[in-house]
């Protein structure tokens, strides 16, 4: 997690309580409490200006513009906005709007105090939102350069390492570092090192020193040290950051002269035990512990052209949905920890939806096409990094097919029931795929859901691919690998009843740790380093009596007591 | 001064190019690294020290031993030429460190590893405001009011070039390739410069007239001399010892503050009584008379010592708690207070802003050292204010100075974003907008005192708006030529 160098704290923190009743990702700009949005051409400017008394938990001060969940949970929606809203935008310039200070980093009186669960969330929903900053500039255009003037620390720093260039005060005071171990015996890790080594690729003994100096590294030496692209005096810095943004934004292909649509708020409504939107509904059952989301699949046909998706904005079917399930994701996972497994099933017709699906495939060239594609994608890997047991329920009169059916393969198992069941006069389950499972829905390890699940068997993703379009019932989903199991009348209430109780029965923590190692065959990417090895080993130290014990070094900071540690290396 | 002064103990060695206490001759090392630093501050010097008086001949002390007693010795020197060295306080046997974590182990002749970035930061900090002084004040020997005070001000300023000696010596000495660097980073900042400022606000201020001379070495050196005290008590002994030796300088500017207002407050008083003007506030009159009145002279103090404060930083600090609790940084006259100098339970009353207004409360005092510090500062500025206002009194003029609340004109800190007036209330934008040039110096202020700024360097004479000093320096005459002025 990114760290803050708050060398001004209060000292007595309270034990944080939240100052509203759930953890609420919606938002909007007239809502945003620490960010400042400036739009001039193709050019937008994205000021941190942290409310220090907007905490989402009483018992700190978000000073120094300092960050917590709800700060970031701004930052990600400004993202999507600027996605969706403002596809004249080219070129994001990420500044502070405090003087003298950039960004201290995560608030460490927050994290002193937060749950580990919520620390752990707080780390996943960061590195997403910059992971998507990445995304943006390498898929949508929308290019980012970072000007820091003052101290960048910590998560601070980490935010800047997300964009794609790093333009440095020189003023003898403007820094960045990431001052994390020697501050706080805890990693940079909302991605900072990873980033330094994979991104910027800082020589490994230097950036073993910049993450030992606490003060961090300015001036030329940032430079020489590739830790940031540029430098420039105060008197020539606005002109250096213009320069660069100008140069950046050339390099991008977003439309010209395109209006954006609408990113209207969502419908919901929030149950006892149930979340209710347009197209999703979650039913959580607490003595389970698990929640069931189905999702609808689409009421008409695609529009006619990229006009009449335009005009639809975000009532289009695939974008209403993406920003439905999102939003539940994260709620499940913020505000409902104890719900192990979460049942995905869907309602609709498999022929509309893939005729959804072939709309945006055929339409891939147009900016919003492409964005919604994008942001399924970003979903997709949400899905895929959220640690609970995902179980997949293909049933008749369901509509997993394309970018739905991506869900079953997100899964940790999908089962298929085959044939009819007793009474019932829905149409039998199938499955289908469509060009959007072989390319632009990529996980983390940069490989398609399917080649990453037939990782020996690359064969099976041809076959599975001369599929496309037609119908796929049971006994061939399984034959094809793209289930676990299909089960008929017979066997499928108990089978899927006892799995679902056994899974239940296991240890939460066993099974996040199982479902991290095995979703993610193949390749390491950055961002599978990023959070398989990064966030996983932060976890751990979090864990620890150094760094969260009477002595440990996060509860003695700003106390001036050093901490003490335990010297066994593990 | 050299020979066999130089086998006294404590004695200053002349024979190296840079005179010194600390057996530089046969650290090979440091020496070089000093040589090489040594070009460098000359054109720093020669650039950015008293503008247009290098070539003058200056009646100054230069140090020749650390003994209390005779460490001074007087003479005409060019600036130039001035002997810069590196004088460390004597060394005292068995010296402990006396608070925070360390405290009982034996004082550290060695950086501890662990503690090195955080002591460079405070050399560097501490550091950068000697050469900034400079800077700042490098134009005021062109108006100077007096050949007397001419040279207090080119003693001050060698002095503080000086003072930047010492903390390069221990830099270049105990930081390595680190410590070489941040000396060169001390050369390159520039006072008041947009691009390479110096660290600390204060310090990019201007100091336009000698008025703001007198308040800048009353309250701003005297803020230097409260950092030097703390950290004279730290455990790092070398850092100990220089800045016990600083403070002897230090005592010196403090006093060309102290007696220069009260000079101005003098001669102001007696003007007042010689015109027959009874009423403090009746400026134009009194500033007919060509002196500055004293409402003006509150505003120039009100000024400095908000500016002041603000060196202090924030009131809770972790910085601060963690600077005292490795046993770098002690309190105001640490050995003396009774306590268990480790603070680990103790608390310390705070004024902060909570809630909309300004109130007392209990932080735990190792993260209350800042304030403090400033406690004691403000304390020992109390003294001076007191001093002047017995001038005012026995000149049977009714007017008081006072220092304004610690929450009037606040840029750091707990008041960093509100306003206050002088006796702490809290004010709106607009009221203190209405108020500020009651309370601060106005443009026209400015204007006033600059009008009175002209030269005067005729031996034994003075401008009109200051008294003559009660005694010369070194004892000497009222007429002695205390700098031999020379183009250049
Ligand atoms: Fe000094
Ligand atoms: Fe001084």
């Amino acid at each position: 997690m990114g760290i803050a160098l708050i060398s001004e704290t209060d000292a007595q923190a309270l034990a944080p309580r939240p100052r509203a009743s759930f953890i609420d990702f919606q938002t909007e700009p007239s809502r945003y409490r620490h960010w400042k949005l400036r739009f001039e051409g193709e050019r937008a400017e994205l000021a941190m200006d942290v409310d220090e008394n907007g905490g989402l938990f009483e018992g700190y001060l978000l000073k120094l513009n300092s960050y917590d969940l709800g700060v970031d949970i701004e930052l990600a929606d400004a993202l999507q906005r600027l996605r969706f809203e403002h596809p004249e935008v080219r070129v994001v310039v990420l500044k502070s709007a405090k003087e003298k200070v950039f960004c201290a980093g995560a608030n460490i009186r927050m994290l002193a105090g937060a749950t580990h669960a919520h620390k752990v969330n707080f780390c996943k929903f960061t590195n997403e939102t910059r992971n998507g900053m990445e995304d943006s500039s390498r898929f949508s255009g929308q290019k980012f350069l970072c000007a820091i003037k003052g101290t960048a620390a910590g998560g601070g720093y980490e935010l800047a390492l997300a964009c794609d260039e790093i333009i440095l005060a020189d003023d003898g005071s403007s820094t960045v570092s990431l001052p994390e171990i020697p501050l706080l015996a805890v990693l940079p890790g909302t991605g900072g090192l990873t980033r330094v080594t994979d991104k910027r690729k800082t020589r490994r003994d230097r950036a073993d020193a910049f993450c030992t100096i606490e003060e961090g590294v300015k001036g030329k030496r940032a430079v020489e040290w590739r830790l940031v692209d540029a430098i420039a005096t105060t008197s020539k810095f606005d002109a250096a950051v213009n320069a660069a943004a100008a140069r950046l934004a050339a390099t991008s292909d977003r439309p010209v002269g395109a209006a954006g649509i609408a990113l209207t708020p969502l419908m919901r409504e929030i149950g006892e035990t149930s979340l209710t939107y347009a197209l999703v509904r979650v039913d959580i059952d607490n003595a389970a512990r698990r929640a069931t989301i189905t999702l609808q699949g689409p009421a008409s046909a695609p529009p006619a052209d990229v006009a009449a998706l335009h005009a639809m904005g975000a009532d289009f079917y695939s974008l209403r949905l993406a920003r439905e399930l999102d939003d539940a994701i994260l709620h499940l996972r913020a505000n409902a920890p104890e719900i192990g497994v979460i049942v995905f099933k869907s309602e609709g017709d498999p022929a509309r939806a893939l005729a959804h699906d072939a709309f945006l495939g055929d339409n891939a060239g147009h900016w919003l096409a492409r964005e919604i594609v994008n942001y399924w994608k970003r979903l997709l890997k949400r899905i895929d990094m959220t640690s609970r047991s995902l179980v997949t329920m293909i049933e008749p009169g369901s509509c997993f097919v394309g970018i739905l059916a991506e869900i079953a393969f997100a899964s940790d198992r999908a089962f298929m029931f085959s044939g009819r069941m007793k009474g019932d006069d829905r149409p039998e389950a199938t499955l289908a795929l469509s060009a959007l499972n072989f390319g632009p829905l990529p996980m983390s390890n940069d490989l398609t859901r399917l080649q990453t699940r037939f990782i020996g068997e690359p064969e099976s993703v041809e076959k599975a691919r001369a599929t496309i379009g037609s119908s796929i019932d049971a006994s061939d989903a399984e034959t094809l690998g793209l289930v676990f199991e299909s089960l008929d009348d017979v066997d499928w209430a108990d089978e899927t009843r006892i799995f679902l109780e056994e899974r239940s029965s296991f240890s939460p923590d066993g099974l996040t740790g199982l479902e991290a190692n095995l979703r993610f065959a193949g390749p390491e990417t950055m961002e599978t380093k990023i959070f398989g090895r990064l966030t996983a080993w932060q976890n751990w130290i979090f864990q620890r009596p150094n760094a969260v014990g009477p002595e440990g070094a996060l509860k003695r900071y700003g106390s001036g007591v050093k901490a003490g540690f335990n010297r066994e290396r593990v | 001064m050299n020979g066999s002064a130089a086998y006294v103990e404590g004695a200053v060695d002349y024979t190296t190019k840079i005179p010194n206490n600390v057996n530089l001759a046969e650290d090979g090392r440091v020496l070089k690294a000093l040589e090489q630093w040594h070009p460098g501050y000359i054109d720093w010097w020669m650039s950015m020290g008293p503008e247009g008086f290098q070539a003058s001949e200056v009646y100054l002390r230069t140090a020749v031993s650390i003994d209390p007693k005779g460490w001074a010795k007087f003479g005409h020197v060019k600036m130039p030429e001035y002997r810069w060295g590196v004088l460390l306080a004597p060394q005292e046997e068995g010296r402990l460190v006396n608070f925070g974590a360390h405290k009982g182990e034996k004082a550290w002749q060695e950086v501890p590893g662990e503690y090195r970035a955080m002591l460079r930061r405070l050399l560097v900090i501490q550091g950068d405001t000697e050469p900034a002084s400079v800077e700042q004040q490098r134009h005021l020997g062109k108006t100077a009011p007096s050949l007397y005070d001419m040279r207090n001000l080119f003693q001050v300023n060698v002095e503080e070039g000086r003072h930047l000696w010492a903390m390069v010596y221990l830099l270049q000495k105990y930081f390595g390739k680190d410590g070489r660097e941040e000396a060169e980073g001390l050369l390159e900042r520039r006072s008041g410069d947009v691009d390479k400022p110096r660290m600390l606000g204060a310090f990019n201020e201007a100091t336009p007239d000698w008025l703001s001379f007198y308040m800048f070495t009353f309250f701003t050196d005297r803020d230097g001399k409260m950092q030097l005290e703390s950290l004279a008590q730290s455990g790092f002994d070398p850092l100990s010892r220089t800045c016990r030796f600083m403070l002897t300088e230090e005592a010196h500017h403090m006093f060309v503050g102290e007696t220069g207002v009260g000079r101005v407050i003098e001669r102001t008083c007696e003007a007042m009584k010689a015109a027959g003007i009874e009423d403090p506030f009746d400026i134009a009159r009194i500033r007919a008379l060509g002196v500055i009145d004293l409402p003006t002279l509150q505003k120039k103090a009100n000024l400095h010592f908000s500016l002041s404060l603000d060196l202090f930083g924030s009131e809770v600090s972790t910085n601060a708690a963690n600077f005292f609790n490795s046993g770098l940084k002690g309190r105001f006259m640490e050995t003396k207070i009774d306590d268990d100098h480790r603070l680990t339970s103790a608390v310390y009353p705070v004024l902060k802003f909570i809630d909309g207004e300004i109130r007392m409360v209990d932080e735990p005092a190792l993260t209350a050292l800042n304030m403090r510090l400033r406690d004691d500062y403000v304390k020992d500025c109390q003294g001076g204010v007191n001093r002047w206002n017995k001038l005012i009194e026995k000149a049977g003029v009714r007017f008081a100075l006072s220092l304004p609340s610690v929450a009037f004109n606040r840029h750091i800190g707990e008041f960093a974003g509100v306003e206050a007036s002088p006796d702490g209330k809290l004010l709106t934008a607009a009221q203190w907008a209405k108020m500020r040039d009651q309370w601060l110096p106005s443009s026209g202020d400015g204007e006033f005192i600059a009008s009175l700024m002209t030269p005067c360097w005729e031996r034994g004479e003075y401008a009109r708006w200051v008294s003559p000093p009660k005694v010369g320096v070194d004892n000497k005459p009222g007429d002695f030529d205390y700098v031999r002025i020379h183009a250049g």
